[in-house]
């Protein structure tokens, strides 16, 4: 007990000088009048956790009597209530009362309801069922018109509220953005800041709310705005570039002492505002050298204020030398703040030297030479006591990992990994090492070794992806085929080696990687036969520890060795054990073993010799079974149907209760079938070919697509450079450069303290400058601007990942294209119209390659285009254009959608160009889009569909035309087009029977308020407007509600059902898509409002 | 943005939590138990911040009472660990120096103070005086037989 009372004054040396049998007093008086308090001295008399468990539970049962009792009070219930949450903080469950926590929070007086309210949010979290019942109680309070009532109202909506309930009370605290007390004003902010986090775009229209609390006279107020303007700027710092002005002003007079004496922070002005402004600021100024220009001023009175010897002003520094790294650099300021991370880095506090370490891990790779001048330092962290500081440091040292330093980083790594259990820590640190190791390996036999490292204690932790790159990296080799087969070669008899230590025991990944390496590669090892190697692998395979996982790899490796072994002995013991083992997979490999080795030639021919990256041809159709089809066929057999069929027909048969909205259910099975073939058929939607054609055309390019992901072909381009950097890497004047630092580093060492250099210390020189090798100035050039030409040995491997990471964004994109093509003949899909036309006096052949680039990763899209005549294009509002080239939107004439998208196009200020004439075009074909060939005079239209996968408000769609003229100048017109959510809404027609099954089927739904102007008012005029705007069908009117329904493309279906009375009107949305609901909401607000 | 904080002891007993994210209860105690294990277990002299799974965790000792917040990689460690100064002045002001047993006693108070200062994880003023002044209007509804009374009038609040 006693060093329970002992006071925390202790801590807070001169901080508060009141006396200290106050407190003490009152604690005691405290814990004698209530049961919490005997409850506690209960708990902390008793010395077992059993007693104490047998303690709470008998607690909880009488709690529970209490609080289901109905003649229990509110101040019992109260006193009850803070009993709980004690119990639940020691970890017993008191869910029983969870619901009397709301109703506390909802019939108490103040004094109980805050006790409510706390239990509430202590007890649930934000998706908790229960929820729901708080939401009028908190829609009450947010009404009162007692402050401290609306203050918990707040306090408890930004901590938990239920996402889907948001509308209920956004207006209300809207409203307390106008209150007159700062502090509700504040609250109210941190509420909406909390919204904006959980339902961004909820609050989204009241983005101009936001500029006038930024604006507030009541720093407290402006401050919390902050908040929301961090977050917006994170996610998208070109909106609010305009601001910078502000945001530096208000740095300005913060810095200067402007604000009142109450926020400073022992006597600092309000630091957590500093530091907010300032990590806004370097959002806003980051590559933005015209935006960073207006800060340099202020971060430079920052850096130089900030001189008092305190945390907090260290604090602010920190984030300080982080805005200047992150702008737009300036020489001055940088020079400046790489003092600063001098003081953090020499600081003899721990917490600072640990921030000076972070500071030089982010700053490292824009200058390299800082780590040089502070290397004994760093080295000394190296080994420093507190684990936390290592692992800073060997981030810091991964960053400037090079081929030079690479073993001595690598090997402190390492080390680190031996000692450390945390299997975060593990994780982390494996893939680290395996990173450097592949990128920058001195050679074969330390490789191997590292990784062996890498997997005996990675083991079954790590990334998957280890040991598939390391796999495939020896498989496919690189560019020297001798120095392939000595890596491999190096592999085997390592894991030989290993297999030969007896009782030890390797993590299943490690051996999985053995096996596969054994069964491939064994047979390039001259001592050892086939049957040692299956030997040892028979002996693995009886091992009970491994995995069953792990012996398949094992016994996959056997069969792969069978063919070249001499006898058969081992072999077919395996197979005996086997063929009987209760693991079926096993079994079955077994018994494949079993058959293959029945038939030597046939193995033989499967199973050849170090093939592993030879293409396999398989045939897709199967066509090798047709005459089993046939003969199946003509004795009755069923003929197949595909998956979608299958489920198509089995729900159109199915007559009663089908729950699932019929459009959208068709549609996806629909989709299903089209999109499995996975190949292009833009094309064939151009030439005006059937879906059919689409389909075969598409099967052939599936075929090349995998060529290209697996043939040889398709590395084949990169191989020169690969060459190029192997030969770049090989000389390295390593030793002069070594020499270089040493000196370097014992001129430094001299100056302080000449007399020192005791034997530890060179120790300490020595690893430093084979750590800072290749890090002096001259060769900073080298680490920044070429860093990757710097020796990788094992290159290829990266670039793998690449080609196919493109091949794979090929295949999806090719995706989309036939989903268009299922699309195209329904009458929905969005067109855009590029009028390309070229003028001047370019005459003869040209050449025209157009490449649509998706940049809106929520799109998912190809892009539509039209050419058309240029003449009769001068009418059209021109989208972008430059010389020679004009992208145009469809005519007025086109239905619907032209309106809004002419719009969009004469915000985009245009110049007409000149049509002269134009010529025959000739196109270059590309796999994401491409013109035809065009005749003379003529224009050609491209249409691309762009479909909204995920519904948000706007997006933008921007690609590139490539095109080359014929005196061979090239050149590229970009272009981007904005698309918001309306584009894709169409009007849904159906009957007001089937708008009755649908809503009842869908599960989203979304209520909402609108007041509107007299004009508005009457239920015609509403409709009109929203099926004008927002293209609602209206299904139906009954009285004075409304039925409207609507859908996005293809086929996601929302309804919407609206009551008007007087001036409001009341919306209720239902959808099956979760946040589509929200989204049109949003949009028919702003409809209503702004007409 | 904060996503925890935790009071304990140096017992390894929970005194305070407040969660800013949706987490599970399983889940909730299983991170309860493990970052006690590891703060526990580090030296006097050793640094303030910790990495731990994918978070920074700062932490500081008064007394026997462990002050414990979970902040995101690229959140400030040294504010943070102002922050945690800036609540125990609070705590001290609000009940006179104040010790581990007023936190157990009056656990819900120290509540009442955090949600205060901090609002969904996010500083919402730091300003001593008008916290404490926030609290004291609810406190002061409070009726006249409820037991901290002489706390608030030996501050001269009451």
């Amino acid at each position: 007990m006693s060093d329970i009372v002992e006071k925390t004054l202790t801590a807070l040396p001169g901080l508060f000088l009141q006396t200290q049998t106050g407190g003490e007093a009152a604690a005691a008086k405290a814990s004698l009048s209530s049961r919490l308090g005997s409850l506690v001295r209960g708990i902390t008399a008793l010395t077992s956790k059993h007693e104490e468990e047998k303690l709470i539970q008998q607690e909880l049962s009488s709690l529970k009597a209490t609080v289901s009792a109905p003649t229990t009070t509110l101040k019992t219930m109260k006193e009850c209530m803070v009993r709980l949450i004690y119990c639940e903080m020691l970890g017993y469950d008191a869910s029983f009362g969870y619901i009397h926590a709301i109703k506390l929070a909802q019939q108490g007086n103040l004094l109980e309801k805050r006790v409510g309210y706390l239990a509430v949010s202590l007890f649930l979290h934000e998706n908790h069922e229960l929820l729901l019942l708080l939401v009028n109680t908190v829609v009450k309070d947010l009404q009162s018109t007692n402050l401290v009532e609306v203050c918990m109202a707040l306090t408890v909506v930004s901590q938990i509220f239920p996402r889907e309930m948001i509308p209920a009370v956004l207006p209300l605290i809207e409203e307390k953005l106008q209150h007159s007390k700062e502090i509700i004003r504040r609250k109210a902010v941190l509420a909406l800041y909390k919204f904006h986090v959980i339902a961004p775009n909820q609050v989204q229209h009241i983005h101009i709310k936001f500029r006038k609390a930024l604006c507030d006279r009541d720093v407290g107020v402006m401050a919390a705005s902050l908040h929301i303007y961090l977050r917006m700027i994170k996610k998208n710092s070109s909106g609010y570039k305009d601001l910078t002005g502000s945001f530096v002003t208000i740095l300005k007079q913060v810095v200067g002492g402007k604000l009142p004496v109450d926020f400073s922070y022992h006597s600092v002005p309000a630091p957590w505002l500093q530091i907010q402004l300032l990590r806004i600021l370097g959002l806003l100024g980051k590559d933005d050298q015209r935006t960073s220009e207006l800060m340099y001023d202020v971060l430079d009175e920052s850096l130089r204020r900030a001189e008092l010897n305190h945390n907090v002003t260290y604090a602010i520094l920190f984030e300080c030398v982080h805005t200047v790294y992150s702008i737009y650099p300036k020489s001055e300021l940088l020079e400046k703040a790489a003092k600063c991370i001098g003081k953090f880095v020499l600081s003899p506090k721990i917490n600072l030297k640990y921030l000076g370490l972070k500071a030089l891990t982010y700053v490292i790779q824009q200058d390299p030479s800082l780590a040089l001048q502070h290397q004994m330092t760093i080295i000394e962290c190296l080994d420093h006591p507190d684990p936390i500081m290592k692992r800073e440091t060997l981030e810091l040292l991964y960053r400037i990992t090079n081929a030079q330093n690479i073993t001595v980083i690598v090997q402190k790594m390492l080390e680190y990994l031996h000692q450390s259990k945390e299997e975060y820590i593990i994780v982390n640190l494996v893939g680290k090492i395996a990173e450097l190791a592949e990128k920058f390996a001195p050679d074969n036999a330390w490789f191997i070794q590292t990784m062996n490292a890498v997997f005996s204690v990675g083991g079954d932790v790590m990334h998957p992806d280890i040991p598939n790159n390391f796999l495939r990296l020896l498989a496919e080799g690189f560019d020297d085929e001798t120095e392939d087969q000595q890596l491999r070669l190096y592999a085997v008899k390592s894991y030989l080696t290993l297999l030969d230590v007896e009782n030890v025991f390797y993590p299943q990944r490690f051996l999985q990687v053995m096996s596969w390496v054994l069964g491939e590669y064994s047979c390039l090892v001259d001592k050892e036969t086939p049957d040692a190697v299956i030997t040892k692998l028979y002996k693995l395979l009886m091992n009970n520890s491994i995995s069953s996982e792990t012996k398949v790899w094992l016994i996959a490796a056997v069969t792969k060795l069978t063919p070249q072994a001499h006898s058969s002995n081992i072999v077919e013991r395996l197979i005996q054990e086997f063929t009987i083992s209760l693991d079926t997979c096993m079994r079955q490999h077994a018994f494949e073993l079993k058959y293959l080795h029945e038939n030597m030639e046939c193995m033989k021919r499967v199973l050849p010799v170090n093939k592993s990256c030879e293409d396999m041809v398989v045939d897709a159709s199967l066509s090798f079974l047709d005459g089993f089809v046939a003969e199946g066929l003509n004795q009755g057999a069923a003929p197949y149907k595909p998956h979608h069929q299958r489920q198509e027909e089995k729900l159109s048969q199915e007559k009663v209760l089908n729950f699932e909205p019929y459009g959208l259910s068709f549609s996806a099975s629909g989709f299903t079938g089209r999109q499995s073939p996975a190949g292009i058929s833009l094309g064939s939607d151009v030439s005006g070919n059937s879906a059919e054609t689409g389909l075969k055309e598409t099967n052939s390019l599936k075929l090349e697509g995998i060529k290209k992901l697996w043939g040889k072909e398709g590395y084949l381009p990169k191989k020169e450079s690969a060459i190029g950097d192997e030969a770049e890497a090989q000389p390295i004047p390593q030793e002069s450069v070594i020499m270089e630092n040493v000196d370097q580093a014992i001129t430094k060492k001299d100056q302080p303290q000449a007399h020192m250099q005791s034997k530890e210390e060179k120790e300490k020189q020595l690893l430093a400058s084979s750590l800072f090798v290749g890090l002096g100035s001259e060769s900073t050039v080298n680490l920044l601007g070429k860093a990757d030409t710097v020796s990788h040995k094992f290159r290829r491997k990266s670039k793998v990942k690449e080609i196919i990471k493109s091949g794979e964004t090929t295949s999806t994109h090719n995706m989309t294209c036939s989903s268009f093509s299922s699309l195209s003949n329904a009458a929905y899909e969005e067109d855009y119209y590029l009028d390309t036309s070229q003028d001047r006096g370019d005459k003869g052949l040209k050449k025209f390659s157009l490449n649509s680039e998706l940049l809106d990763s929520e799109l998912f899209t190809a892009l539509p285009m039209v050419k058309k005549p240029s003449n009769c294009s001068m009418s059209a509002p021109s989208l972008f254009a430059d010389n020679n080239l004009e992208i145009f939107y469809p005519f007025p004439s086109t239905p619907a959608p032209a309106a809004k998208e002419i719009s969009v196009a004469s915000s985009l200020s245009e110049e007409p160009t000149e049509h002269m004439h134009s010529d025959l075009m000739e196109i270059t074909e590309q796999p994401e889009c491409c013109l035809p060939v065009m005749e003379a005079e003529s224009m050609k239209n491209f249409q691309h569909s762009v479909q909204m996968e995920e519904p948000f408000t706007e997006g933008t769609v921007s690609g590139f035309v490539n095109y080359e003229m014929i005196d061979s100048h090239s050149a590229q017109l970009e272009f981007s087009v904005t698309v918001s959510l309306l584009d894709f809404i169409r009007p849904l027609k159906i009957s007001t029977e089937d708008f009755g099954k649908l809503w009842l089927s869908f599960a989203n739904d979304v209520k909402q308020n609108i007041k509107m102007s007299e004009s508005q008012a009457a239920l015609p005029s509403a409709l009109k407007t929203l099926q004008q705007k927002l293209r609602l069908h209206i299904v139906d009117i009954i009285g004075n509600e409304g039925l409207l329904a609507c859908q996005l493309l293809p086929s996601v279906p929302c309804l919407l059902h609206f009551r008007v009375h007087a001036d409001v009107l009341a919306l209720w949305f239902r959808s099956s898509c979760s946040t589509l609901p929200d989204y049109v909401l949003y949009q028919c607000q702003k409809v209503m409002e702004g007409s | 943005q904060m996503r925890f904080m935790l009071l304990f002891s140096r017992q390894g007993k929970l005194r305070l939590q407040k969660w800013y994210l949706a987490t599970s209860d399983k889940e909730r105690k299983k991170m309860v138990r493990e970052l006690m294990q590891v703060v526990l277990a580090r030296k006097p002299k050793m640094c303030s911040f910790l990495e731990w799974r994918d978070l920074k965790v700062v932490y500081k000792r008064y007394a026997s009472l462990y002050f414990c917040c979970a902040i995101e990689g690229q959140d400030n460690e040294l504010i943070t660990l102002e922050l945690i100064h800036r609540y125990v002045e609070l705590l001290d002001k609000y009940f006179g120096s104040v010790c581990e047993l007023d936190i157990i006693f009056n656990f819900e108070k120290a509540y009442f103070i955090l949600d205060e200062f901090l609002m969904g994880g996010d500083v919402q003023d730091t300003s001593k005086k008008s916290v404490l002044k926030a609290i004291e209007q609810a406190d002061l509804l409070q009726e006249e037989d409820e037991s901290p009374r002489s706390v608030l009038e030996e501050m001269g609040l009451a």
